[in-house]
């Protein structure tokens, strides 16, 4: 499985990547750790004639937390997600979600940005973005721009991002209370069949604050408010649970594929959510 | 499309040569250096017969661009042993059975070589989630896991020795 010809580039700073990115427009794409756009460029499904490598952008690195914000660098990978301490006790649903994607070699190539910025419906951290209502930055020619993931997604392999613009920053304020990612796959290195991120805040025995959101069950990421309504002021009994669920599943539409057909698909949503809100709570 | 002159360290040896960028790590590494150790196996990223070591870490070589290894250190497993001078890890699979037609193993031990390196003394947990990406067909993974544990006591048995 060869890819059709490019040329490559790798520039060694953002003003040098966005220069080529402009020179060359749609035929141009970015690469952060390849492991989506390669298998496309091998099935001659992404069709391209520059590709700029951003692995020379030490800008793109890093993460940071200050205070309760917590920033990452778009070409952190998803193996250095694992293996920080930081982010493990700012945010440990990044921490749980990290190790559910893929396999290690993957991991040590693929980044948050690349899993982010692609838009593929079967992607973990965009689903997790929702939950935790995180801001992209996006920087172009003309500057950056900040884009709230809620409002990110718009159709599978559709985002707000610009065709010249690249994907640099993630960044939210560190979740409080409990926290779960709960993903149903078929084999290590599938996506999901269905999985649910939650965020929970608990006081007096009660739910102070809940978001969910879905992965792999739409075109787009699904952050379900109604389900996440359904749990506030609730002690997180069954029946707020069997409500939350029953929420979630007007929200989701799912197509069949060979991960099943779409009553299975909705059965192991409710089972995931179910969960994950339980998984959560225990830990609120 | 223009070649590219690509440089990369390999097996402790500095290595050039021409490639066309859409070119695979894998083939550059197989048909051009002649190292037929990494397999290509599934070529799509899931099998992990194409395992190599890249600037110490683990990474599946069919799809990886040679031109995103330029400047690399790779070690393949023809940097690991050799038939007259196996590696802690290569004797253990063979003492228990850790293969049977052979395909994955090249893979199976560069990766577990890595793995040994980030974590001495592994878990059985931590050894079937650090070798999650590497599929075997014939053994069922049982004896794989063994010959990781027997090589990992060995060189933890040898390092105390030498201490």
């Amino acid at each position: 499985m060869i890819p059709a010809s490019f040329e490559y580039h790798r520039p060694e700073s953002m003003a040098a990547a966005l220069a080529v990115l402009h020179e060359h427009g749609d035929e141009a794409r970015v690469i952060a750790g390849g492991h989506s756009l390669i298998p496309m460029m091998k099935l001659r499904m992404a069709d391209l004639s520059h590709l700029i490598d951003l692995q020379a952008i030490k800008d793109l690195r890093g993460i940071t937390v200050s205070g309760r914000t917590v920033s990452i660098g778009a070409m952190t990978t998803q193996a250095e997600i694992l293996s920080s301490k930081l982010l493990k006790d700012a945010a440990p649903i990044l921490h749980e979600a990290a190790a559910q994607i893929a396999d290690p070699q993957v991991r040590n190539m693929g980044t948050i940005g690349g899993n982010i910025a692609n838009g593929d419906p079967g992607n973990d951290m965009p689903g997790l973005m929702q939950c935790l209502d995180a801001t992209f930055t996006l920087v172009g020619l003309e500057g950056e721009r900040f884009v709230a993931a809620r409002e990110f997604y718009e159709a599978a392999y559709m985002t707000a991002r610009e065709d010249e613009e690249i994907l640099t920053r993630i960044s939210f304020k560190a979740p409080q209370g409990g926290h779960a990612y709960v993903k149903q796959k078929r084999k290590i290195g599938d996506y999901a069949t269905a999985a649910a991120a939650v965020l929970v805040t608990k006081a007096g025995g009660h739910v102070t604050s809940a978001d969910i959101a879905m992965t792999n069950l739409s075109d787009v990421p699904v952050y379900s408010r109604a389900a996440s309504e359904q749990l506030v002021g609730s002690a997180c009994d069954d029946t707020a649970v069997q409500a939350a669920v029953a929420a979630m599943l007007d929200d989701i539409d799912p197509n069949e594929d060979n991960r099943g057909p779409v009553a299975f698909k909705r059965h192991v949503a409710g089972i995931v959510l179910g969960r994950a809100i339980e998984r959560a709570w225990s830990r609120a | 499309m223009s070649k590219m002159h690509i440089q990369m360290v390999v097996n402790g040896e500095s290595r050039e040569v021409l490639a066309e960028p859409r070119e695979l790590l894998i083939h550059t590494l197989r048909e051009q250096m002649g190292l037929t150790g990494p397999h290509i196996g599934c070529e799509t990223s899931h099998c992990g017969a194409c395992t190599v070591d890249m600037n110490g870490k683990s990474v599946k070589a069919c799809t990886i661009f040679a031109a995103q290894a330029n400047g690399a250190e790779i070690t393949t497993i023809e940097g690991i042993g050799a038939p007259d001078d196996l590696h802690v890890l290569q004797q253990s699979f063979r003492e228990h059975h850790g293969l049977q037609c052979g395909f994955c193993t090249p893979g199976m031990i560069t990766r577990a070589h890595r793995l040994l390196q980030d974590n001495p003394n592994p878990t059985e947990e931590d050894i079937r989630f650090g070798m999650a990406g590497n599929l075997c067909r014939c053994t069922g993974y049982q004896n794989i896991v063994k010959s990781i544990q027997a090589a990992a006591a060995e060189i933890t048995s040898a390092k105390e020795a030498a201490e």
